[in-house]
Order: structure tokens, then sequence, then C-alpha cells
């Protein structure tokens, strides 16, 4: 199933047009999307580190959570909200786009890491709370992590990049697969 | 106000020919590696001084002393430091003559250098020191100055791509 026909419609939008050719809003939704990084992963890198027992060794992992939490879900909703406007602002080309694509992949990945996490090491948190350095398990959940968020950092840097762009052809047959291109069939000789 | 008012434009002119800034501004990806290293050492100083700022005001750990959340912090602000250090010289050097003629720029440097001074100094002694040899207030005032001064970092950084 493709997205396309949707983010053509998408683009044709009043809001969509208005954003994208803005002079202050869309620099001003993109630089407050790459600066709410030190907020959201921020908290996120420490909150990793802490599992990996690389930082705040004494503080049980509980009362992170506790105290860095809440700003570590603002600036997530931050993250979001802003994302989601470039998007909206840019639609076919971050479509269509590879680091788009492995950027979502690798955003999925961290929500489905996280997700194991809570449902498993996690329930037993009283049990290694005060540990300075939690279970391997806990551990590979923030090894994963710090992992994926790199990879949707650099990923994300990298859309601004047009070198796999749809629109620039020729490319190779794998990264119009990947991107999804509509290429026209090369005319026969 | 920009760099050229201190008129060394043949320094930036021989940094601009050299070697390295060649290699990097001719290349078709040095420049997007080297500017992702700058944006992932962001994230972890970001991290590393919004916990040591946010407990100054009284928020985030606030139930831990001061000078733990401070030592613990430390050693990722002063590596992520060097990092961003290092990536962002390799980034003037592949186009020094922009940055030199650069509003922005200038202004970063500026904060660069404030925060890093205020963050080895004052904010330093204030958070080594530990809960209780400051007065609240001054406590309070140390976090908002650190945190205004690298928020001028990194919006004045954000700024110069829009030049």
């Amino acid at each position: 199933m493709s997205l396309l026909p949707f983010c053509q419609w998408l683009a044709e939008t009043p809001g969509s047009i208005a954003l994208h050719q803005s002079v202050y809003a869309y620099p001003l939704v993109e630089s407050t999307h790459v600066l709410t990084l030190c907020l959201f992963l921020g908290m996120a890198i420490m909150f990793d580190l802490r599992l990996l027992g690389l930082t705040l060794v004494s503080v049980p992992m509980t009362e992170i959570r506790r105290r860095l939490g809440p700003w570590m879900a603002g600036g997530f909703v931050i993250m979001v909200i802003t994302g989601a406007l470039l998007f909206y602002a840019i639609p076919v080309r971050s479509y269509q786009s590879v680091w788009f694509r492995i950027k979502v992949v690798a955003l999925l990945l961290a929500g489905l890491n996280a997700f194991v996490f809570h449902s498993g090491i996690d329930r037993r948190v009283a049990e290694w709370d005060r540990d300075s350095v939690p279970p391997p398990a806990a551990r590979r959940a923030g090894a994963r992590s710090l992992l994926l968020w790199g990879v949707i950092v650099v990923a994300g840097r990298m859309i601004a990049y047009n070198w796999f762009d749809c629109d620039k052809q020729p490319q190779p047959r794998i990264v119009n697969v990947l991107a999804g291109c509509v290429v026209p069939a090369p005319e026969a000789p | 106000m920009n760099f050229s008012m201190f008129q060394v434009l043949p320094w930036i002119e021989w940094v601009a020919a050299s070697a390295l800034g060649q290699a990097i501004s001719k290349s078709s990806w040095a420049f997007a590696v080297i500017e992702s290293v700058h944006l992932l050492a962001l994230a972890v100083i970001g991290g590393a001084v919004l916990m040591v700022d946010l407990r100054l005001l009284g928020f985030g750990l606030r139930a831990q002393p001061l000078d733990r959340v401070a030592r613990d912090a430390w050693p990722w602000f002063v590596g992520s430091w060097v990092v961003m250090i290092v990536s962002g010289v390799l980034l003037f050097v592949s186009e020094p003559l922009k940055l030199y003629f650069s509003t922005p720029f200038f202004w970063k440097m500026i904060f660069l250098l404030s925060g890093s001074v205020f963050a080895v100094t004052v904010r330093r002694k204030v958070t080594m020191a530990g809960d209780g040899r400051t007065p609240p207030l001054v406590m309070k005032l140390v976090g908002l100055v650190s945190l205004l001064l690298w928020s001028g970092v990194g919006s004045a950084g954000r700024w110069i791509g829009f030049g």
C-alpha cells in the first residue's frame, strides 16, 4: 500500500503550502525540533546511561524516572508536534526520502525497545532499583535505545540532503525501491 | 557584528585554502557526517547541562545532593564539549569565509566563550560546593544564566544555517 496519493493530497492543502512557503514559521518549527533534542534526547540519554551504569549510579532508577521523566515526556511531545509539522510542510519529498524512512523504522524500533523494557525487566525494577549497574536485560535496553536514537538523529539530519531524492535520476535501483520512487520505464530503443 | 571587524581575512583565506578545508568542502558527504557528530554531541551536552541546571533551579533530581548530580554530569559535559569543539572546528574549516562574515556565528562564539567560562568558574564552584553553601536565589540565578548562555549557543548556531 502506498501513501503517496495521501501525501500528494496533503501537499496541496492550504496549510501545507503556507508552512512550506513561510519565511519564519518553517525555520522556527525546524529550530524548535532541533533544539528540543537537548531536552528530550538529552534526558533520554541520561536515562539510558543510568541503565548502563555509566552515570548517576547512586540514584535509584525509579527516582530518575519520576524526576526526569516529565521533562523527557514534555520534550517528546514538542518533538512529535514539530516533527509532524515538518512532515506536513514537505509531505511528498519526506515520504519518498530514504533517510526519512530509515528514521521512521528506527523510531518504531525505539518504541518497541521501550515496550520490551517496560513489559520485561522494568516490571521487576524494585529488585534492581539501587544497583549501580542494572541487570543485563536493562543494560541491553539502554544500549539499544542509545544506538537507535543515534540512527534517528543522523537519519533526520540527512533528510535535508538530496543525494538520493527521487527527482534526481538515475539512482541505483535499491535507492528507488527503498524510497518508493515512481520511475518511468526507460523507453524502448 | 561579525568577525570581519578583526580584519584577519588573509588568515581566513589561508584556512579556506588549506588541505583540510578543501577536502571537507569538496567532499559531498564529509560536511554532513561531521554535522551529524556535532548534533549527536549536542544531545549529550544538552542532557548533561540541563540535568544540573534543572537541579540548580529546584527541578529534576531535586532530592539528590547538588554536588553529586554535578559530579555525575561533569565527565559527560566535558566529553561532549570536546566533541562539539572538534567537530565545530572541522565545520568552520570547511566554510571559514561564510562564518567570518556571519553575524549569528559571531554571537554563537560569544555565547560559547561565556557559557564555557561560566561553566568552569562560577557554576562549577557553586555546584561542587553542594547544598547549603549558596543562597537559594543565587543557585537559581546560576542555573538560569547557564541555561540562557547555552540556549544562546544553540539558537545562534541554528541561525547560522538561515543566513
